[in-house]
């Protein structure tokens, strides 16, 4: 009984003078400096110079870089290339979602860890894994090493978790008995998936797609061995970077780096933006 | 029910499976053949030769440290972001996603042009203090560290906004300290977010290209990690030792993702 009364004074005085959860106390205030800290000495102060480096070799720096023709072919390839990708991605990735969620065989829990590899798998291996199928020795007869194919099979082959695995949570969520309604109403299985699944599907497709565009854009670790790096045939942004450093021109570097820093920055405005979209509409 | 038709469930299903076996499937499973295809000649030569191995010893040293450091960093932020007010909290938590979207090349010039002890931002004054960042184990680390940054935090704020702070606030007004709060309540309830952030971590990590090839510098024998051995000995026409060390690789990351299935459904029931 004492114990209870003694706790029961101390414990409403502790609630009415703890702080609201959410004001930052002096531990939580000096663990949130040093975060910030190590933040800023590991990713954003390096940005920042990789900006600031190409800023100060001047505008006239950035755009002798871009208007190189090596550059200016790296860059397209790798942008074109990135696109194709995520096109394929969105109808593959939504295909293989839809195989995992609604289809039911023999095999398929195999199926869900193989979607995985690619994530898992360093890129470099990927590359490798890449050239055992379609390199020179490939037991298909196919060789695209050091082709425009080798860019697109490597960029489809990293990306290819992306939609699937932003498709699929959407999909298992989805209420049946929407569909079922459509189908009673009278439409067909085809304006069911037009009109009443795939719209549901839309910001997830999206997100996916945005994902695996950007990763295509800074691809680097899977092409080294697969697309031989030719200037102005197989080269992508990414390898051009790589060059200039290796040459020790930093201005034309950052240069280049700041036009995919841009792209990948891009990318994450318009994730939030559909994810903020998705927010409201629940 | 509305079920798909046979004929177009079939064809779904050829399609996705075919795709996933010509594009990963097929091609993973021909290097473990290649791997292989000696018996375990191709491992034991590869394992025998001190680049490989020294190569293999410095991947596991560099991840590791980049793990444990990505390990508290990511804890401590989510918990700051989930349960603290604070002014450019929003900026900050997109800040955190920066790194999955950036290039390996660009990771590695960024810390580059900062911490080169030539013309760095930083690298200069560290040197003079007896610190080198490029071209040694602290780069790499950071380099590794950098482009696993968000996995730990990814997955751990879901899990902590999803249990919500009853607990928590109960336990302190019970009378327990920060510390004593953390420890019994919420890492219990967040212990398989943070594994699962772990081994994302650790497997992506282990296979750190193009951001470690910059500012390691390549030193055979010194700053050298097993991806970049894969790539020098497939160049040097060592193709079985290279599929052997990729092998490795592509085992040790294999058995993370398997971890991370396994340990899915028991976070869900």
């Amino acid at each position: 009984m004492t114990s209870i009364q003694t706790a029961l004074p101390g414990r409403s005085a502790r609630v009415r003078r703890s702080p609201r959860v959410g004001a930052l106390t002096g531990a939580s205030g000096l663990g949130l400096g040093v975060a910030l800290l190590w933040f800023s000495l590991l990713v954003l102060i390096p940005l920042a110079a990789v900006v600031a480096t190409a800023v100060a070799g001047g505008w006239e720096n950035f755009a002798s870089a871009l208007n190189n023709e090596q550059t200016m072919a790296a860059v397209r390839l790798t942008v074109t290339q990135s696109a194709v990708v995520t096109v394929v991605n969105v109808f593959m990735g939504t295909t293989i979602a839809w195989v995992l969620v609604r289809d039911r065989f023999w095999g398929k829990p195999v199926l869900d860890v193989v979607i995985d590899i690619p994530f898992a798998l360093p890129t470099i291996v990927a590359g490798l894994v890449l050239l055992a199928l379609y390199g020179y020795e490939s037991p298909l007869g196919i060789n695209v090493a050091n082709t425009e194919k080798a860019v697109f099979l490597a960029l489809a082959f990293v990306t290819l978790p992306f939609v699937v695995r932003t498709v699929q949570p959407v999909l298992e969520e989805l209420e049946r008995d929407v569909e079922e309604a459509a189908a009673s109403l009278g439409a067909s299985r085809l304006t069911t998936f037009r009109r009443v699944i795939l719209p549901s599907l839309v910001p997830a497709i999206a997100a996916g797609a945005a994902l695996s565009f950007a990763r295509g854009i800074s691809e680097y670790g899977s092409l080294v061995l697969l697309s031989g790096n030719l200037p102005l045939r197989t080269e992508v942004a990414s390898v051009r970077v790589l060059t200039y450093i290796e040459n020790g021109d930093a201005a034309s570097a950052a240069a280049v780096a700041t036009v995919m820093l841009a792209i990948a920055l891009a990318v994450i405005v318009l994730l939030d933006i559909i994810q903020r979209r998705v927010a409201r509409r629940d | 029910m509305t079920e798909t038709p046979v004929l177009v469930r079939w064809l779904l299903r050829i399609l996705a499976v075919g795709y996933l076996v010509l594009l990963v499937a097929w091609p993973v499973s021909l290097v473990v053949l290649r791997t292989f295809e000696n018996g375990w000649t191709n491992l034991l030569t590869a394992f025998s030769d001190p680049v490989v191995t020294h190569a293999l010893q410095m991947t596991v040293k560099v991840a590791v440290v980049a793990v444990v450091i990505n390990l508290v960093f990511g804890v401590g932020i989510s918990l700051l972001l989930v349960r603290y007010e604070f002014p450019g909290k929003r900026m900050l938590s997109a800040l955190i996603d920066v790194p999955l979207s950036v290039s390996p090349v660009v990771v590695g010039l960024a810390l580059l042009l900062v911490y080169n002890s030539r013309d760095g931002w930083f690298g200069p004054a560290l040197q003079d203090n007896g610190l080198q960042v490029i071209f040694a184990s602290p780069g790499m680390i950071m380099a590794t560290a950098f482009v696993a940054l968000p996995l730990v935090i990814r997955e751990v704020v879901p899990v902590l906004e999803e249990i919500g702070d009853e607990q928590e606030q109960a336990a302190r007004s019970l009378g327990a300290n920060a510390v004593q709060t953390f420890r019994r309540i919420t890492l219990p309830s967040i212990k398989w977010a943070v594994v699962y952030g772990v081994v994302l971590s650790l497997a992506r990590s282990l296979g750190e290209f193009g951001a470690v090839k910059i500012v390691s510098g390549n030193v055979v024998e010194k700053t050298q990690t097993a991806t970049l051995v894969v790539e020098q000995k497939y160049q040097n026409f060592e193709q079985s030792t290279a599929y052997a060390t990729a092998f490795v690789l592509a085992f040790a990351s294999v058995i993370c993702i398997v971890i991370v299935s396994i340990l899915r459904p028991k976070e869900a029931s």
